[in-house]
Parts: C-alpha cells; structure tokens; sequence
C-alpha cells in the first residue's frame, strides 16, 4: 500500500509514538506572532525555561496590531521583540519590515517541501501549498515546540481533492475554495489533511495555491496541502539554487514529497469546476456559500481586501484590474492592506496603489487588524462588510458586523456599485 | 489534576466557535484570569445569558464545539470560569488538543449519548463528575444519579494527569 504525502512527511519526522496513534514529530519551523506567543514565553519565563530549540528554526513576526494601538498590544510586542533578542531568533519581523506572517514566511523563503511547520495561528495550513505539513496549534504546544522542537499529533487521514477542467476567467482560487467548503462542511474535514490536485491546481501559481490551502481549516482540516511541482520550484529558486545545480535536480528532490497512487484515502472528491461560477458566503459560517449572482444587490458598508487569504500581489492586481479608471460608490467605504512590505513596494512600482487610491480605498501597512475585528478596519453593529479575509464568524470584524467572503474580484467589483457584484461587468 | 465536579451548562447547538467562546479583541491580555469577565460573550443562541456560565464546572454541546481559531485563550477563558470539562459528539482539531494540553477535559461521546444528555438533563439542575480513573461520569439530578461511560485515549489521559502537555514533554523529550 503506497502512502499520502502526509504519512510521509510523519516517517521521515516521528521522533516516538508514545501512545497508540500519538506521534511526536521533529519539527522544521516554528512560527510566531504577538498575540499567541507572548503567553507562552511568559509561562516559559515563570517556569524557568525560558530556552529555544534552536533559534534558525523558529521566525517571529509582528502582525496582528501593528503599529501597535494601545499600551496592552505595545506590551505583547515588545514581550515578542526583547524574547527574540534574547535568543537572537535573526528572523523577527518588526514594524517597518512585518507583514502578515502566512505571506511573509512564504515569501522569504522559510517553507520546503517536506518540512513540518507549527504556529499558534489556525492559518498556519496555508504553508501546506508548498507541499509541507504546516498545521495550527495552541500557545502550549508552541511553547513546547519553541523549547524541545516537537509537536504531538493524532495521524491524520486524508481528503483528496481533484480539480478537473479550467476555470473561467473571473473566477479564481478564492471562489474555488468557498466551493470546495461548501461541499465537505465545517467540520467534514476535522482531524484530516485536504490534497489539493489535478489540473486545475497544477495551472495555479503559488499564490493561488496558498489561498486554497489557507481555508482548509475552514472545513476543519490540519492541512491543506498541493504537492511540489516545477512552479513551487520556481516560487523558491531563489532561496535554493546554492543546493542544487540546476532546477531539475531540485524538482527530482522535492518530488519524494508527493503522494502514491495506490496510498489509502479517507475520501476521494473529484469536481470538474470548468462552469463554477464566482461564490461568496452568506452567513456565519463558511460553508453557506451562495453564487455572486444569487446575492447580487446585496448592500455593504465597507470593503476590505487583504489578509494571509487575499492580500498577495497577485490579488491585489486582479482586484486593480477591476478599479482601474472607476471610483468606489459614494455609499460605501473601502481599505486595502497589501500583505508584506515587499508586496507593498511592488504594488506601489506597479502602479496599483495609485489605481486603489484613485478609486478611494485607504491603503493601510500590511497587518492582519481588520480581518479579526482587532483594528484599521473594524466594523460597527449592524454593518456589513464585503471582504476577501477567510472567516464570516458572528462579529468576527466588529461585534454585531456581518462578513461575506469572496474573491479580490468580487470585493473591487462590489467596491464599485456598493453592493455585491460579480466582477464579469468590470473585465474585458 | 484539575477539579472535574460540579453543575452543567447545557449549550444546544452545534459549530460555536472560538470567537463565540471569547472575541478576538480580548487576545490583547495577558493574563489568562483577565478573560474571566468575557467567556462566550458572543454566543448566538436564543435564551442564552452570560450568566448562565456562573457556578459551572461541565459543559455539554453538540458538534464541532471550538472551530476556528487555534487560540488557547478559549479553553483559558472556560478554565478561569471553573469550567475544566466539555462535552459533545465531536470538537475541532486544535481546541480539542488545547484542552488536554491544558490538563482539561474535551468528552467526545455518539450523537444518540449527547441526544438523550439533552432530552433528559437540559434545564435541570444538574451536576456532574468524571472518574478519571474509570472513564466514566456520573450524573447527579432530582435526587437520582446515574454513571456513564466514555473512551478516552491514553496521551489525553497522560495529560489530564500531568496537568497539561509542557510539564510532560519537558520530562520525555
């Protein structure tokens, strides 16, 4: 019997099987933000263990609140700065370098195929797009990842995914995930990694790949994970091309870290998505998705596009296509927050900040803030906000506010008429 | 070992989420006690009042309780409160592990255990004990008690006994 990437990437990290079905894996990377880590270098601190495993394995960010906004989130910040420089953890992003740790990881070139990769933020299963296990985990498992470099975890079986066809221009990656949470449910996913695969995901960018890994856990999924391929190779040639002598070499490598024919699956979904139309959430929970067209005229205060779902240069460049020469509507606000400081500059270069700024959208520093209701762009009661973020919670951006998630397309789109519009009038 | 005795909040639904058990807003403290005030504030459920979680110890829901975020200030926030049990069909992933990394319990029993729970305790008072030893709960209302059984595996068993997942690790690895 073959085996899933998942099963593989275990084998070659399980340090013990304790208990039956408790696996201790070496981790490769431990990531860290302000708002679940502190608690944990605190408690390390009480104890007297205030140690790192090693500190080139573990990268710190500032994300949530930053710059910060009020003594308490200026507290956890300078609880995060003073640890990693105590520790000289080099890789810490402060104000002025920091984005949104699930693109600016990825970015510098900190995940590979194969790796295992924890951090206190259930996002973390965007790293899975690179062909690693990357899963969420609370502040005590990281505090025991940040001091011994191991996490526990239950084996988790798999959802394989196949996705046939192409999608049609105006639909994107975004619109394909809110699909794929609808069909497995909430929870259809809990205690199991989703592969993402076939032919539509092989057409994808990394980018691309990182949105639909990045909702995994929406449908209560470890992981999500798209195996190594020529384009993953390509995304870290950079980052690699000292370790292997051309890019061949470094594909035949990383491609050890894709599934078996014959592994075993828990559920084999294949769609062909060639006619899937542009999706969007209708209520608070992920998995009520309706079409764009279906809730078309649906009324918004406030547009938000950004986060570690759809804050990429890539996103932000389909979503200027669409604002580009056109103005916001009078009835609504809008705020884009391009995701790292070097997606920043290159939206700048590119022209699409003006573009944003012409149409009326604020442009805010990369931070996670609106996303979670925690600042630059928290909603009032009753207010409804049309946003490219991964969660439509009950009051998940402002207490008694309402979330539709979908595309940087349909967000521009709706940004202009002020209610929810699919982008296809927009784009040529 | 945490205490795991006392009164019963019942919560009939299904999907509450870690932003329901305590807002994203609140994850600027510090201090695990300074969520106390905050436990499932948000929560959308008709009949529902803060102040039903007071003098509590056990909680039994449906499925999928704790989706969403990986913060450990949830099972904080019930821990403060006194409540150092939770009981449903299913949880998700990280809170389930957050509540045994914590040395708490997260009680995983089948649909028709949690249905006949709900049919015959809802409303009442009633309390609740866990044998730890003995995988079992026993449930004490209108003057009567009955005992229960439930599986649990043996690394969330070692946990509850540890107290928690740091101490253990520190020891073994």
């Amino acid at each position: 019997m073959g085996k899933t990437i998942a099963e593989k990437i275990f084998d070659a990290h399980r340090v013990e099987e304790p208990f039956p079905d408790t696996h201790v894996l070496k981790l490769d990377r431990v990531f860290c933000h302000e708002i679940t880590t502190p608690i944990a270098i605190t408690d390390l601190m009480a104890r007297g263990m205030d140690r790192v495993f090693d500190p080139t394995k573990i990268k710190a960010v500032i994300d949530h609140v930053t710059p910060a906004k009020d003594s308490k989130t200026a507290e956890q910040g300078k609880i995060l700065r003073d640890w990693a420089k105590r520790h000289e953890i080099k890789d810490f992003f402060d104000i002025g370098k920091n984005g949104v740790c699930h693109a600016i990881f990825p970015e510098k070139g900190f995940v590979r195929p194969g790796y295992t990769v924890i951090m206190g933020d259930s996002h973390t299963c965007t790293h899975g797009a690179f062909g690693a296990f990357a899963a969420g985990i609370g502040t005590t498992d990281l505090e025991v990842g940040i001091l011994k470099g191991v996490c526990a975890f239950h084996f988790p079986k798999t959802i394989k995914i196949v996705l046939n066809g192409e999608l049609k221009p105006g639909v994107y990656a975004k619109d394909l995930i809110l699909f794929i949470i609808k069909e497995l449910t909430v929870n259809g996913a809990t205690n199991m990694v989703i592969e993402f695969t076939g032919p539509v995901v092989d057409a994808m960018s990394m980018e691309s790949r990182m949105t639909l890994c990045n909702m995994a856990i929406e449908a209560g999924g470890t992981c999500g994970i798209c195996y190594p391929d020529m384009v993953t190779v390509d995304y870290l040639w950079k980052f690699i091309k000292d370790e292997f002598a051309t890019k061949e070499d470094a594909l035949k490598e990383y491609s050890k870290w894709v599934s078996d024919d014959d592994a075993e699956y828990e559920r084999i979904c294949e769609y062909d998505v060639s006619s899937l139309e542009p999706m969007v959430t209708v209520g608070y929970k992920p998995d009520q998705v309706k079409t764009v067209k279906e809730m078309a005229g649906t009324r918004v205060d406030q547009i938000y596009i950004g986060s570690c779902t759809n804050g990429r240069i890539e996103d932000l460049r389909i979503a200027a296509s669409v604002l580009k020469g056109k103005k916001i509507s009078d009835d609504v606000r809008a705020i884009v927050s391009p995701a790292t400081p070097a997606i920043y500059s290159l939206a700048l270069k590119e022209g699409l900040i003006e573009i944003f700024q012409d149409a009326g959208f604020c442009v805010t520093n990369p931070t996670c803030g609106a996303c979670l209701g925690m600042s630059n762009g928290v909603l009032a009661e009753g207010e409804v906000c049309a946003s490219t973020t991964n969660r439509n919670f009950n009051g998940r951006m402002g207490k008694g506010g309402m979330v539709h998630l979908m595309s940087p397309a349909t967000a521009a789109a709706t940004a202009i008429t002020g209610t929810i519009t699919n982008s296809d009038i927009y784009q040529a | 070992m945490k205490n795991f005795k006392g009164n019963v909040l019942f919560l009939d639904r299904s999907d509450i989420n870690t932003d329901e058990i305590i807002p994203a807003k609140y994850l600027t403290e510090i201090t695990k006690e300074a969520l106390k005030p905050n436990l499932l504030e948000d929560l959308v459920l008709p009949g529902f009042s803060k102040e039903d979680t007071r003098d509590k110890a056990v909680i039994v829901t449906r499925e999928n309780f704790g989706c969403g975020s990986s913060r450990e200030h949830a099972p904080w926030a019930l821990e403060v409160n006194g409540i150092n049990v939770v009981i449903a069909e299913n949880f998700a992933r990280i809170f389930r592990q957050n509540m045994y990394n914590c040395g708490m319990f997260a009680i995983e029993l089948p649909k028709e255990k949690i249905d006949y729970l709900f049919a015959n305790y809802a409303g009442k008072d009633v309390s609740m004990e866990i044998d730890v030893d003995q995988n079992t709960i026993t449930i004490n209302a209108d003057g009567k008690s009955e005992t229960i059984d439930f599986k649990v595996g043996e690394f969330d068993k070692t946990l509850v006994k540890e107290g928690g997942w740091v101490g253990y690790a520190d020891k073994n690895y």
